[in-house]
């Protein structure tokens, strides 16, 4: 399943825009992402740490993402 | 009341001090989070803020939401500035208004710990010589 990944801050350097398109497994789970993510994007790795999101909420790695969902990777935030 | 904005446009103090003020409250707090010139030792020229938006107004929300539930504070804003910053601009405003002092500063403190915790909307620190998203590295 063609899903969007939005990025942010340092994440939308690492990826070159604001968003990139990526083909999920159907019921692929955060982690499932997060591997993938981290094979085509290697720099992702000198991020301290980054969470992502679902349909504005974080989620957790075991979440599952459905088709149509907007996906958001979210690097350390840093407002205020 | 819940007061809740991002905005690309200068920080308007004194229109945020006048939302949160009501007979009902004796003690107004704010805190103003402002460009700073230097960080760990080098000068900075000016700051550049990006919101991931939706999500950074509902978590603001949950935040103001949350410190309603633990203190009587009557009246919570919290405002964002987005784009470029130059130095001794305001990037957040939180205001508290609740019957007395001691709700007022400790929901306006939590607010704002909160809010640089979880709510996404990212810093970058342009020097003279470079620039990086601030927390995103080790």
């Amino acid at each position: 399943m063609r899903t969007t990944i939005l990025a942010f801050g340092a994440a939308k350097d690492i990826f070159g825009g604001h968003k990139v398109e990526i083909d999920l497994p159907e019921r692929a789970r955060v982690t499932d992402l997060k591997a993938l993510l981290g094979a085509r994007y290697p720099l992702l790795a000198q991020l301290a740490v980054y969470r992502i999101a679902i349909n504005d909420e974080y989620a957790a790695d075991e979440d599952e993402i459905t088709e149509g969902d907007e996906v958001a990777v979210i690097p350390p935030v840093s407002g205020g | 009341m819940i007061d809740i904005k991002i905005s690309s446009k200068p920080l308007d103090i004194t229109a945020c001090i006048g939302k949160v003020t009501t007979p009902k409250c004796g003690g107004i707090n704010v805190f103003i989070g402002a460009v700073r010139e230097v960080t760990a030792g080098k000068r900075v020229v000016r700051l550049e803020y990006e919101a991931y938006e939706s999500m950074a107004m509902k978590e603001m929300e949950k935040i103001a939401i949350e410190a309603q539930r633990r203190w009587p504070a009557e009246r919570i804003l919290i405002h964002h500035r987005t784009g470029v910053l130059q130095l001794e601009e305001s990037a957040v405003v939180i205001a508290v208004a609740a019957p007395h002092r001691d709700a007022a500063f400790q929901a306006c403190r939590f607010a704002i710990d909160q809010l640089k915790q979880n709510v996404p909307i990212w810093k970058k620190e342009v020097f003279e010589d470079g620039e990086v998203w601030v927390a995103a590295h080790p």
